[in-house]
């Protein structure tokens, strides 16, 4: 279990409920209500796993089920500064596994970590659409074109 | 019907629109190896997640092998099912399977009635190529009351996730991850025991592999046989009878109920008693409270409580404490006959015999892994010291059997000891779906009309349908009974109950398909429900050679409640033989 364990206050089962209801409370349309609540939430910890399986009335190992399939969905919460690294093709041929090392080395954190402080988070995406400017990193909305491990540490002092 | 025609293996067949090839190749008798899948036909239960890929067969004019399982058969289609290139990519398909398995078969509790084993077997795997660089995957095992997972042993054939959502609707496992870190268990990969899960043992009765196993409580009843300070007691189930022969090869359906009290006898068991005298003791006292609630229903009472649930079945009573907590106190009071057993033993017989309760051990077979848990309940305990100690089921009693080098096919037959031995034809039939609410209508009609039943055999109770109905005419009160078994099916009347449309007044429920004698507990039936339907028969067959038929009539039930219990509800008999239940409904935890 991956997940910070936490008490859910009532504007926020209020607010689960309100998105579930908005599907009808269709157990088809769990995906949708997954990723109108990790947009709400930042992430699906395990309580609100259990609100929302409660509301669509099914089973809460169906929705961890489907919530662990899918690598968009996330149990922990992201950082400030959420980083994404491309491994697609284009940029994994031109280096991104060193760049992806070099963040982890810098922030002492694995794929799918958030650093204690909250301020950072890893993760390694497939294709950003942007091959010409291979590799490429994510920070927030922000994107980085040709990044070469020695430009990490220049990247993260923007954040600092 | 639209039909079609084909050709397997040569063989011409006409088979139904929408048949798969397994289907249509099964009608030949020709035998595609599957692992994954599995069909009872008689309950609608079918599980083939197209998964595994040892059923792959030729289609001609297809490029790629295609899983038997999950093809529907193409009019005037050329099929092969053995040809080397199949028989290659099995080979193949089982060498990968493998190589992320553990060996160690040796001390498996599966090993010999494992269908990987069986099939890496029949499929000459000698050798792994690649062993030495092979991943494996772990996974920490999990031990609850009744149930181990050992995720290392799972294939992912998923027919666990399928009996536990699509069949009993209980939801307590589900897969997880994707890839090589996929697997089945509760949500959050939390323990069994803090999941949903009800202990029917269905997953159990259906993995193919050691992954599912319940826990052993051999080597428990061993040291208390073997301890000279120690009274044990054994009881055992009515669908133990119908189905222990099926481990020592005879024929499903052989009743072997002579043969395994002479086993109990041989294994060291001072008393060897039979749950069916407890399952009398239900009737009197679950009877009588229908009988009770009907008069105040008939009044207009609005709280009686009617439609009156049973309450036998540990699984059962669980899905309703988890799903139904408000509902609590419709159910009957009465114990499951298990833990009546346990409560007269340790109260009433221990007297008798003038042993001290704490010297005293209960054992039961049982045909479930419920009552694991049911036995380790705390309110069925007296300072600590359980009614029932250990709980094993007939597998396990198998087992125990195997390493006592009893010859058990050619054991002569005994009696059951008295008093705890003595038992009906209506104790009998609790094995079976339609049972229990049999058992009670033979006792109850009696009761309520005064009259004496002209037939004892109530074939509208009968029957493998998950949802039966029937009336019963009580000299000209119509009673109206529903019968339940799977929880799936459970749910059904239960939703109607709690809506108040229930046009019951008396609902039973089982939680395996076919009731006990398809308990989790019962020996591997393997995906073949005719084995189901032939202890079902057996079952009824004892009772039909019984002499006495109704519980009520059982003379050493009406001794006990002479000396012992005054009669059925008494004060003596609430404390001893009633229970009530508990919510265990998930909560969701809210900050104030």
């Amino acid at each position: 279990m991956s997940s910070i364990k936490i008490e859910l206050r009532q504007q926020d089962v209020d607010k689960i409920n309100e998105i579930c209801d908005s599907f009808n409370n269709e157990p088809l349309e769990l995906i949708n209500v997954l990723h109108k609540t990790q947009e709400h939430f930042g992430y699906l910890p395990a309580e609100v796993q259990e609100v929302i399986a409660s509301k669509l009335n099914i089973s809460t190992a169906q929705v961890y089920g489907v919530v662990t399939f899918y690598s968009f969905f996330t149990m922990t919460p992201k950082g400030k500064h959420p980083i994404s690294i491309c491994m697609g093709t284009a940029c994994y041929v031109r280096g991104a596994e060193k760049v992806l090392d070099e963040f982890k080395k810098e922030l002492s954190l694995q794929v799918g970590q958030t650093t204690p402080d909250g301020k950072f988070s890893l993760s390694s995406l497939r294709c950003v659409g942007a091959c010409g400017l291979a590799p490429v990193v994510l920070v927030g909305d922000k994107t980085y074109g040709r990044v070469a491990p020695d430009d990490v540490k220049a990247i993260l002092k923007e954040y600092a | 019907m639209e039909t079609i025609k084909l050709t397997i293996d040569n063989k011409q067949i006409e088979v139904e629109k929408g048949t798969t090839i397994l289907g249509a190749a099964r009608k030949l008798g020709i035998d595609i190896p599957t692992l994954c899948h599995m069909k009872l036909d008689d309950l609608n239960i079918e599980n083939k997640p197209g998964g595994c890929r040892i059923c792959v067969v030729e289609v001609h004019g297809r490029r790629n092998l295609s899983p038997a399982c999950i093809t529907k058969c193409d009019d005037g289609a050329v099929i092969r099912t053995h040809t080397p290139r199949v028989m290659n990519a099995r080979r193949t398909v089982m060498e990968f399977i493998l190589s992320d398995h553990p060996k160690d078969c040796l001390i498996c509790p599966k090993s010999g009635h494992c269908e990987l084993q069986d099939m890496a077997n029949r499929l000459g795997i000698r050798e792994i190529p690649g062993q030495e660089i092979a991943e494996m995957s772990t996974y920490r095992k999990d031990t609850s009351p009744s149930i181990i997972r050992d995720l290392d042993k799972c294939i992912m054939c998923r027919r666990c996730e399928m009996m536990c959502n699509e069949v009993q609707t209980v939801g307590a496992i589900g897969a997880f991850n994707r890839g090589f870190m996929a697997a089945v268990g509760p949500a959050f990969e939390q323990n069994l025991e803090y999941s949903p899960c009800t202990y029917c043992g269905q997953c159990v009765a259906v993995c193919p592999t050691g992954a599912l196993t319940e826990v052993d409580h051999t080597r428990d009843v061993l040291r208390a046989i073997v301890d000279p300070y120690k009274v044990v007691v054994v009881q055992t189930a009515p669908a133990v009878r119908a189905a222990l022969g099926e481990e020592f090869g005879m024929k499903p359906g052989t009743l072997v109920t002579g043969k395994l009290v002479s086993a109990l006898k041989e294994l060291g068991f001072d008393y060897v008693f039979d749950t069916d005298f407890a399952a009398d003791l239900t009737i009197m006292e679950e009877g009588t409270e229908l009988l009770s609630r009907l008069g105040k229903f008939l009044k207009g009472d609005k709280n009686a409580n009617i439609p009156i649930l049973t309450s036998c079945c540990p699984g059962w009573v669980n899905f309703f404490e988890h799903n139904y907590p408000e509902l609590k106190d419709v159910p009957s009071t009465a114990k499951s006959p298990q833990q009546m057993f346990g409560a007269i033993a340790k109260s009433y017989f221990a007297d008798k015999i003038k042993v001290d309760r704490k010297n005293m051990v209960v054992v039961s077979i049982m045909p479930c892994l419920a009552k694991k848990y049911e036995s380790q309940r705390p309110e069925f305990s007296v300072d600590g010291n359980p009614d029932v100690d250990f709980s094993i089921s007939t597998r396990e009693l198998a087992h125990f059997i195997r390493q006592a080098n009893i010859d058990f096919v050619n054991l002569p037959d005994s009696d059951f000891d008295r008093p705890l031995g003595e038992s009906t034809g209506a104790g009998v039939i609790f094995g079976n779906t339609g049972g229990v609410i049999e058992a009670a209508v033979r006792t109850a009609y009696e009761l309520f009309t005064g009259k004496k039943l002209s037939r004892l055999d109530f074939s509208e109770l009968r029957g493998m349908e998950g949802v039966r109905q029937a009336t019963i005419d009580f000299d000209g009160f119509p009673l109206s009974i529903g019968i339940a078994h799977g929880l799936g099916n459970a749910r059904k009347l239960l939703d109607e109950v709690k809506a108040g449309r229930s046009k019951f007044h008396a609902i039973e429920v089982m939680a395996c398909p076919g009731g006990c004698i398809g308990g989790g507990g019962q020996p591997l039936h393997h995906g073949d429900s005719s084995i189901l339907k032939a202890r079902a028969k057996a079952i009824y067959e004892e009772d039909k050679n019984k002499p006495i038929r109704v519980s009520h009539e059982n003379p050493y039930i009406i001794q006990l409640y002479k000396e012992y219990l005054g009669e059925p509800n008494s004060e003596k008999a609430h404390h001893l033989l009633h229970t009530h239940y508990f919510d265990r409904k998930a909560k969701i935890v809210v900050k104030p």
